[in-house]
């Protein structure tokens, strides 16, 4: 354990130690790097057998050895973070250890040959991590919180820098800062560099953190957009301390903002550019799956690239690229390659930010660029602490006034002590002309300054915070069970009473804009067959059977073949029962696991059959020890793991190391399909005897006899699809509207009567059940299993067999016949 | 839509609402387009097709007990024409629950004694929700069907019996095993209620 640790660290030493003075022994000899051949030419006395070629592979060398090294690092790292304290973020853990490192490779060389130099910073190490965290970056949530996020990128951004350059500048003034060749715009360049909260640290730090998604998509969506203020106030200033101060006049700071302008929104089209000509050319791979995976990042790269070049905003312009993709991408390639997509991305993301740590500590180590100047370091540590919180206050408070679900006090404090600054200002720093500005070294050790403090120091504070603060609210009662319970009840409420009243006002610009998006630009972008596809049930519904199949085959494993043969017996009588005997010939393999799942319908949940992984025989057993061994503890953990997380909840974890389906899908479809369930229990109730029967399906088209059952007219003969797209719901209107077979839900077709809303969904969220009576059982349409463990009580998974018998055999007798009230 | 849909309401109903439920007027011409646009009859009232028909709804647990929770027992001539109909002032009504707590109450001038949407109506709104017999007691039943409703497919019906147990233990004092409304009040006096059950209305 700990001695695993100390191995790597150990290894990791050597390594750099061991190469260090091979390198530069080598590489000091200067004739050899330049004359190579002349060298060799004047040494050979005979035929060398094997030969020392540092140079011709020195910087691939170099590169692939501090790769190495910086894996090493973060092995350590985690290791550490793993066995022996989490404490410290990884970020920080990684500086300290790019301390160490170039602490040695400083020893050996007397100087830091390993900076990290801005191009190798800018061009190769962050435009994976931006491509990454946009490629994943919830859309929904982003663009619902769209608002405040630009408030804070853009004003926040302008606050900062104005408000930190002018305060030191104001400190300078005063003489605080001893004497010093700088000048009011140099302050301002200065500030403009600094107040820029950083993307990487941002994600370092609040990985671990876990705060909820509202919270954390405003500070990250803020630290990715504020890029485009950064650039151009830092272009501006610039060239304002270039040009000098007499030559600034109003034109050149219209001609400022102007700029704003162009490069903000000119990186954004650029990258939506790009990430149109992804789509399209990720539609038509359809026989070179195997590359187009690769498209995605060159691509990326690409853009990146491109706005670099006409120097617009690089990171705005990848950032966009990923988020606009993401959705026609995913659809349209292979699933192995969006598979491989994610995992490499993941990848060069980690790698990246590894050595980006790593690399901002060993530039550290050098004495070259330190200059000290206690006042200027203090103050601007104190003003940008100081003015991020006032920021953070001011411009949540005026955003409050607009928005449905204000901002809390908690989450306002946690995002002003989220401000971090990371490697995104020192290369900033880095760049700065030292002609032009003689302080650059001041500067540098400043910002090198800001950012250990923010990443090391705040980075260990954040999740002490984040605690104490919840748990002083928290600290009043000892939240008891039925607090809990009410409080998700609350949640529960809550939502429903929003999404009765709607979002009045900025629905209609969703709607409209979904709308748009279904008709023109997924006929452009996406693949027809992905088109088809894209019905969110239909993709709930393919991932859950993907999953039911997984634990299929691996709970047959577990048990071995024996389990089956057992429960064989009982399957056939329970499946001929629940199904009747069309479903037991056609699908053999999946009658024993239907037998798991009608013995635990009875004794258990079925899922925990599953994923327990509990013999069907020793079914009781079980659960007599679940009673015993259910306690205070237990039911509280319980409770707490079990309840349907409400929409507020629903914590889009942003991680670095994994990514995870999105779990509230599952949640989803079981509430969904129980409350279709009860609904259609109660409207059978109420409806003695009529059967609701009318189904609508996909083959056969003339069979919309519904008549609303309740008896009051329904004249219009509204079909429901064209209201309340929302949110989560796209893919209810999806149903209706799902494929081009389905003629029945076209919105001009004049059917005078029709079944109540529920019933339609109903339908098509089981359409296996219907399929499976016509065609042969292929894999696609692998009967869906879960319905079936939807409810521990037995009698609704009977009431639900008769449903669909019921619907099935009205479907089978009625062709024209009308359904009478 | 605006105009159209105002025209169909009129002032001093408007005026009686304002009165009632302490919406401002804005408020309530935009609750009524609302309104207006869930009612796909026509007939100024809304069934419980209607709010089945938002799709948010069939995937919330407590979706269905809210719908029912706009129609109230009994016809109450003001709010209901039919047993299953709610007309806009009973839309209102229940909605009016939901409104944010002021402090500076604007509401000293309401006829009914208390505003909707003060702390004991909100607590009184959602204990209804679970309490489906009207007996102002949660018994354990309800409380099963609420628990069940609410939790995943991973809990057996003994472990949420036994949740259920414990639930109503932390919560009963007089020693009758179901919920009244004031031990519901009691025990959730830490909760924050007023900010929990509340929505800000767009002005």
């Amino acid at each position: 354990m700990a001695s695993s640790v100390y191995l790597c660290l150990l290894r990791a030493v050597f390594l750099v130690c061991f190469v260090n003075p091979l390198i530069q022994g080598l590489s000091e000899d200067e004739s050899v790097f330049q004359n190579p051949h002349h060298q060799q030419e004047e040494n050979l006395t005979g035929l060398p057998i094997v030969t020392f070629k540092w140079h011709h592979v020195e910087t691939p060398y170099l590169v692939i050895i501090w790769v190495f090294v910086a894996g090493l690092a973060k092995l350590s790292v985690v290791e550490l973070n793993h066995h022996v304290i989490s404490v410290v973020p990884e970020s920080g853990l990684l500086i300290i250890l790019g301390f160490i490192l170039g602490g040695i490779v400083w020893g050996a060389d007397r100087a830091q040959t390993f900076k990290l130099l801005p191009p190798t910073f800018f061009y190769y190490l962050l435009p994976q991590i931006i491509l990454d965290a946009s490629y994943f970056m919830p859309n929904k949530l982003f663009f619902s919180n769209l608002g405040a996020i630009l408030i804070y990128a853009i004003f926040g951004t302008c606050w900062n820098a104005a408000t930190v350059g002018l305060s030191l500048w104001g400190c300078y003034e005063a003489g605080v800062m001893g004497n010093l060749d700088i000048g009011l715009l140099q302050f301002l360049l200065f500030g403009s560099l600094i107040a820029a909260v950083d993307p990487v640290a941002v994600i370092a730090v609040f990985e671990e953190v876990h705060v909820n998604e509202v919270l954390f998509i405003l500070v990250f969506g803020e630290s990715l957009l504020n890029d485009g203020v950064t650039v151009v106030l830092y272009n501006v200033f610039d060239a304002f301390v270039a040009l000098g101060g007499p030559r600034i006049d109003a034109a050149e700071i219209f001609k400022g903002i102007f700029s704003f302008v162009v490069v903000a929104f000119g990186g954004s089209f650029l990258g939506i550019g790009f990430a149109i000509l992804l789509s399209l050319l990720t539609r038509c791979t359809k026989h070179i799956q195997i590359i187009e995976a690769g498209f995605v990042f060159v691509v990326g790269y690409l853009a990146y690239l491109t706005a670099e070049m006409l120097s617009l905003s690089a990171i705005l312009s990848i950032t966009f690229c990923g988020i606009c993709c993401q959705k026609y991408v995913n659809a349209n390639m292979d699933e192995k390659s969006v598979t491989t997509v994610r995992h490499a991305m993941k990848l060069l993301a980690n790698g990246s930010e590894t050595m980006i740590f790593l690399f901002l500590g060993v530039t550290a180590i050098d004495t070259e660029i330190w200059v000290w100047n206690t006042g200027f370091i203090l103050l601007t540590l104190l003003f940008v602490f100081i003015y991020r919180i006032i920021g953070t206050f001011l411009f949540t408070w005026m955003l409050n006034k607009f928005r449905l679900v204000p901002i809390e006090v908690i989450d306002q404090v946690v995002m002003s002590y989220g401000g971090l600054r990371g490697a995104v200002a020192y290369g900033l720093a880095a760049l700065l002309d030292e002609d032009k500005i003689p302080e650059k070294n001041l500067m540098i050790s400043t910002t090198l300054i800001v950012v250990y403090f923010t990443v090391i120091l705040q980075g260990i504070t954040m999740k002490p915070l984040v605690q104490w603060l919840k748990v002083k609210r928290a600290a009043h009662s000892d939240l008891k069970l039925i607090e809990k319970l009410n409080n998700r009840a609350f949640d529960h409420i809550l939502a429903a009473v929003e999404d009765i009243c709607g979002r009045i006002g900025d629905n209609w610009w969703t709607r409209g804009w979904n709308r748009f998006e279904e008709n023109y630009i997924s006929w452009l972008l996406m693949k027809p067959k992905a088109r088809k596809n894209r019905d969110y049930l239909f993709s709930i519904f393919h991932k859950l059977n993907l999953e039911d199949a997984i634990n299929y085959v691996s709970e047959g494993e577990r048990q071995g073949s024996l389990a089956f043969s057992r429960s064989d017996e009982a399957a056939n009588v329970d499946f001929k029962k629940q199904f009747g005997s069309e479903f037991a010939d056609v699908m053999p393999n999946i009658m024993v696991d239907m037998s798991n799942y009608e013995l635990g319908i009875e004794h258990f949940s079925v899922t925990s059959i599953v994923k327990d992984t509990i013999p069907s025989v020793s079914l009781d057993i079980h659960g007599q020890d679940r009673k015993n061994a259910m306690d205070d503890i237990n039911a509280h953990h319980l409770l707490q793991q079990h309840l349907y997380r409400s929409r507020k909840h629903h914590r889009h974890k942003y991680s670095r190391s994994h990514f995870s389906i999105n779990q509230n899908e599952d949640e989803v479809q079981e509430i969904f399909q129980r409350t279709m369930r009860s609904r259609l229990e109660s409207f059978k109730s109420t409806k003695m005897g009529v059967n609701p029967a009318k189904k609508i399906t996909k083959h056969h088209k003339k069979e919309l006899t519904h008549k609303m059952p309740n008896g009051h007219p329904d004249g219009t003969g509204h079909l429901y699809g064209d209201e309340e797209v929302e949110g989560l719901c796209v893919f209810l209107p999806h149903l209706i509207e799902a494929g081009i077979e389905n003629p029945v839900f076209l919105p001009d077709m004049d059917s005078p009567t029709h079944s109540p809303p529920w019933l339609m969904e109903t339908e098509a969220v089981a359409p296996s059940q219907r399929a499976q009576r016509r065609l042969p059982w292929t894999p696609n349409r692998l009967r869906r299993l879960a319905p079936m463990r939807i409810s521990t009580c037995s009698t609704d998974s009977f009431l639900m067999a008769d449903v669909s018998l019921t619907l099935e055999e009205h479907e089978e007798h009625s062709q024209t016949d009308h359904v009478e009230m | 839509m605006g105009s159209r849909a105002s025209s169909l309401l009129r002032e001093e109903d408007i005026e009686e609402i304002k009165k009632e439920t302490g919406f401002s007027h804005s408020q309530i011409t935009r609750l009524y387009s609302r309104f207006h646009s869930l009612d796909k009859g026509e007939n100024g009232a809304l069934s419980r097709e209607d709010f089945q028909r938002i799709p948010e709804l069939a995937i919330n647990p407590l979706g269905d007990r809210i719908i029912n929770a706009f129609f109230p027992e009994g016809t109450n001539k003001k709010y209901t024409a039919r047993e299953d109909q709610v007309n806009f002032r009973g839309f209102m009504r229940t909605l009016a629950h939901f409104r944010p707590v002021e402090d500076n109450e604007k509401n000293k001038d309401l006829t009914s004694g208390e505003p909707l949407n003060s702390r004991t109506n909100k607590l009184h709104f959602a204990f209804q929700l679970y309490d489906l017999d009207r007996d102002d007691k949660i018994s354990r039943d309800e409380l099963l069907q609420v628990l069940r409703m609410m939790v995943g497919v991973n809990i057996s019906d003994e472990q949420l019996g036994s949740i259920a147990d414990r639930t109503i233990q932390e919560a009963d004092t007089n020693g009758d095993m179901c919920i009244s409304f004031s031990e519901f009040t009691k025990v959730l006096e830490k909760v924050d209620v007023e900010q929990k059950m509340s929505i800000r209305f767009l002005h």
